[in-house]
């Protein structure tokens, strides 16, 4: 059945575009070539036609070799199901393709991080400037014949490291003994400085009122990006009519910690410690995500047991990122640190059995290509049980007891921050976010990964879209979780928890693959290209708390200064992974 | 905390039994640093990953309240210690130091896990200061990735123990004094290294032409 509306869907794109839209017949690839002329319009066809109105993910890929730059687009259909994939490539001299930001407005920032990154130009795009580098910085950094200032070599391990262990600094290489290279014949004493901010204030709207009005100035406020309620290094140029906002535009790469670029030089299981630090505080389901994008290409799947002990730690994965993120929110309302306290302390009984399995509370380095890292004992078992089945649900109607009805959280949360469902797909939001807005959208009912599909729970929905409800839906999923956990405990088998021996190395086959899961901000993709050697060849993440981001301004518009730090807070980012 | 730790030991002995345990005589540095020592104020500043530990040192299960250390101030201008928590990227840094210069004297800088100390595992990015030490002076370096909150508080009380070895003379020396900001470039730029960038990116451009040419001849031969 399924075969035959893919079929049919293939036919009429092919039909409706002939010779400017071919199916990719690259061994390993899979999806449609577009060229670049039709973009628009295929794209227009995917969206309203054939029902694709969900652009998850944009990215870039340098093929090098081939002399060609390739633009990858996942599509999805927020009625669930598989992705429809399609590309455009363009000589690497002159990467030029039209921008999709006009029908897909979520493709804001991850065009323009493919120009700051990667040098593709997207005619069209509005707002076209450097995202996570600051404007003038040289070059674009993840093209392949970039090279950072510690470079050593294209790729992982270094032999000039190994096997004789001649261990040297990586500074004592550099003439200024630091990370940092400058192009030929620059003159530091010619330079102008920064320019980013100049754009970004000069890029703010403005309001024009009536002149019978009384006169007031708009002024231009910076909350960031050392500002206690921002998250961390999150910044947000805001231009203020008297306390309303009449603009906003977050600024990021404040940590952006080149995660991508280094991940390329990395092998391939050498990315998964990589991975926890994306988003820090769920680094289960970020090893979930990658596990399976590499898993597609290997081919192998994990024994049962192992499935059932993913399934475990991705939802006290998820538990736990939810309490914590409900504690940081009322801290953001001004309850400062005393619901944040109560989260801490289920968080840390949670971070115990992580500790247990993994050996560290945070960073896990948990999932391997066809399993787990290790089992887990009888003791650390009866402990997620007792977790499970007694002490999280208690507490979560605890909390929920002393917040959901307290006056202030209704006050300052409902009609806050309001996103409809319309925008919200349009701005491509996902997780906790895009559910809140009434769309049911949970990637383990859309299309469900490891063994999801064998649970019974509920994809939790509100319908207002408001700050309020996204505090709720984070309430409904903890609850969801546990129920998961209570189903997976009862379930789990004996046995292996590894297909085959543990291995450093893996030979992945050739072609590309794309892993998803719902972590605990929203859908996680990692979109890896294999080429066949040790290395991925193009390692990119679809980070959720990053996209999430492109609709900020549309909910702050209009609300008060003081109203932006809780809207913030109802996203849930991690900068970890909004920066990379 | 007994009167033993305010105490001077070369005169204890000069206090009358009666009033032991009631009357201190000690010097001035030492009861200066024994105030200081225990009201080490925290700036609310994090980075990246090591933050999220140092929240949780904060809450209830490790309370670093009980070394006087659980006022965290949101401003430089009321901060004794900073904290850097987590990887500091060069579009960060001149924030990091501008922050730094905004604190009053005396103050502390403890590099809190891998990144801060030395790049960690990001050490070879574009975008990453490998190690806060290269721009700030670093009193204490508390390893990990990120440390665990015993480790932070191992770190905090090594500090105390600076703290109470330095002199009200020294602590104050270098008042005042601020460290330049860096500027973004091409890349980040140290103002103090400017002529070796000139002379640097001189040399890189006389190496490239002189590759140039040689290619050229080499075709034409």
């Amino acid at each position: 059945m399924s075969e035959q509306v893919v079929a049919t869907e293939q036919d009429l794109l092919l039909s409706r575009f002939p010779e400017v839209v071919k199916p990719d017949e690259r061994k390993g690839y899979d999806g449609y070539i577009v060229d670049s002329k039709a973009l628009l319009d295929f794209a227009k066809t995917l969206r309203d036609d054939l029902g694709y109105d969900y652009l998850s993910s944009v990215t870039g890929v340098d093929y090098l070799p081939e002399g060609k730059m390739e633009v990858v687009y996942h599509a999805y259909k927020t009625t669930g199901g598989a992705p429809l994939v399609f590309k455009v490539q363009v000589p690497r001299e002159k990467p030029v393709v039209p921008s999709l930001v006009s029908i897909y407005p979520g493709a804001d920032f991850q065009e323009r991080e493919a120009w700051d990154l990667l040098g593709i130009k997207f005619e069209g795009h509005p707002n076209l400037k450097r995202i996570l580098m600051w404007e003038g910085f040289h070059g674009h950094p993840l093209r392949k014949d970039w090279h950072e200032p510690y470079y050593e070599e294209e790729h992982k391990p270094y032999k000039s490291r190994w096997p004789e262990g001649k261990a040297f600094r990586a500074e004592d290489r550099n003439p200024f003994g630091k990370n940092v290279d400058y192009p030929a014949g620059f003159d530091p004493a010619k330079w102008t400085p920064d320019i980013s901010d100049a754009l970004i204030y000069e890029g703010l709207g403005r309001i024009e009122k009536p002149h019978d009005d009384l006169p007031t100035e708009q002024i231009i406020v910076n909350l960031g990006p050392q500002h206690p309620s921002t998250h961390g290094v999150f910044r947000m140029v805001v231009t203020l009519d008297g306390e309303t906002i009449v603009d906003l535009e977050p600024v990021m790469g404040y940590l952006h910690r080149n995660h991508e670029k280094i991940g390329e030089r990395n092998t391939w299981l050498m990315n998964m410690p990589f991975t926890d630090r994306l988003d820090y505080l769920s680094p289960m389901s970020n090893n979930f995500g990658y596990a399976l994008a590499v898993e597609k290409l290997l081919g192998v799947k994990p024994p049962e047991r192992a499935e059932y002990i993913r399934v475990i730690m991705a939802e006290l994965t998820r538990i736990q990122n939810h309490i914590f993120a409900i504690g940081m929110f009322l801290n953001d309302m001004g309850a400062f640190f005393t619901p944040s306290l109560y989260a801490i302390e289920e968080r840390e009984l949670i971070l115990d059995v992580f500790e247990a399995v993994a050996g560290s509370r945070m960073m896990v380095n948990y999932f391997r290509f066809g399993g787990v890292a290790r089992d887990i004992p009888e003791d650390v078992m009866q402990k997620i049980h007792d977790l499970a089945f007694e002490r999280l649900p208690r507490r979560i109607d605890e909390l929920d007891r002393y917040l959901t009805n307290s006056e202030i959280v209704r006050a300052r949360g409902e009609g806050v921050g309001v996103l409809t469902a319309e925008q919200a797909i349009a701005y491509s939001t996902a997780g906790p976010v895009l559910r809140a807005s009434g769309v049911p959208y949970d990637v383990r009912r859309a299309e469900p990964y490891g063994i999801y599909d064998r649970f019974d729970f509920d994809v939790a929905v509100r319908y207002h879209g408001d700050v309020y409800d996204r505090y709720l839906i984070r309430m409904d999923e903890v609850r969801q979780s546990i129920r998961i956990i209570q189903q997976a405990l009862k379930q789990i088998p004996e046995g292996p928890i590894m297909t085959g021996k543990p291995q450093y190395q893996h030979r992945v086959p050739p072609g590309e693959s794309y892993g998803r899961v719902e972590g605990p901000k929203g859908e996680l993709g990692f979109y890896v290209v294999s080429n066949g050697k040790g290395n991925p060849w193009r390692y990119h993440v679809r980070a959720p708390s990053f996209i999430n981001l492109t609709a900020l301004a549309e909910m702050a518009k209009g609300h008060k200064v003081a109203d932006i730090v809780v809207i913030l807070g109802s996203i849930d980012i991690v900068l970890g992974e909004v920066d990379r | 905390m007994s009167t033993d730790d305010l105490n001077s030991p070369e005169y204890k002995d000069k206090i009358p039994e009666e009033l032991q345990g009631t009357v201190a005589i000690t010097t001035l540095d030492r009861i200066y640093n024994w105030g200081r020592r225990n009201s080490l104020w925290p700036m609310m500043f994090g980075l990246a990953c090591c933050a999220i530990e140092m929240i949780c040192t904060a809450a209830a299960r490790f309370d670093f309240a009980r070394f006087g250390m659980e006022v965290m101030r949101s401003s430089p201008r009321q901060a004794d210690v900073m904290i850097v928590a987590g990887t500091v990227t060069k579009k960060m840094l001149p924030q990091v130091v501008r922050l730094y210069n905004q604190m009053a004297d005396p103050k502390y800088v403890v590099a809190m896990g891998a990144c801060a100390s030395g790049g960690g595992p990001f050490k070879e990015g574009y975008n990453v200061v490998s190690g806060i030490d290269k721009y700030l002076p670093v009193d204490v370096y508390i390893p990990g990735c990120p440390p665990t909150p015993q480790a932070l508080i191992y770190g905090l009380m090594k500090l105390q123990q600076k703290v109470d070895k330095q002199s009200i003379k020294e602590v104050y020396r270098e008042a005042g004094k601020e460290i330049p900001i860096p500027v973004l470039g091409p890349d980040i730029m140290d103002p103090r290294d400017y002529d070796k960038i000139r002379e640097y990116t001189l040399k890189k451009a006389e190496a490239e032409a002189q590759a140039a040419t040689a290619a050229e001849s080499a075709q034409s031969a």
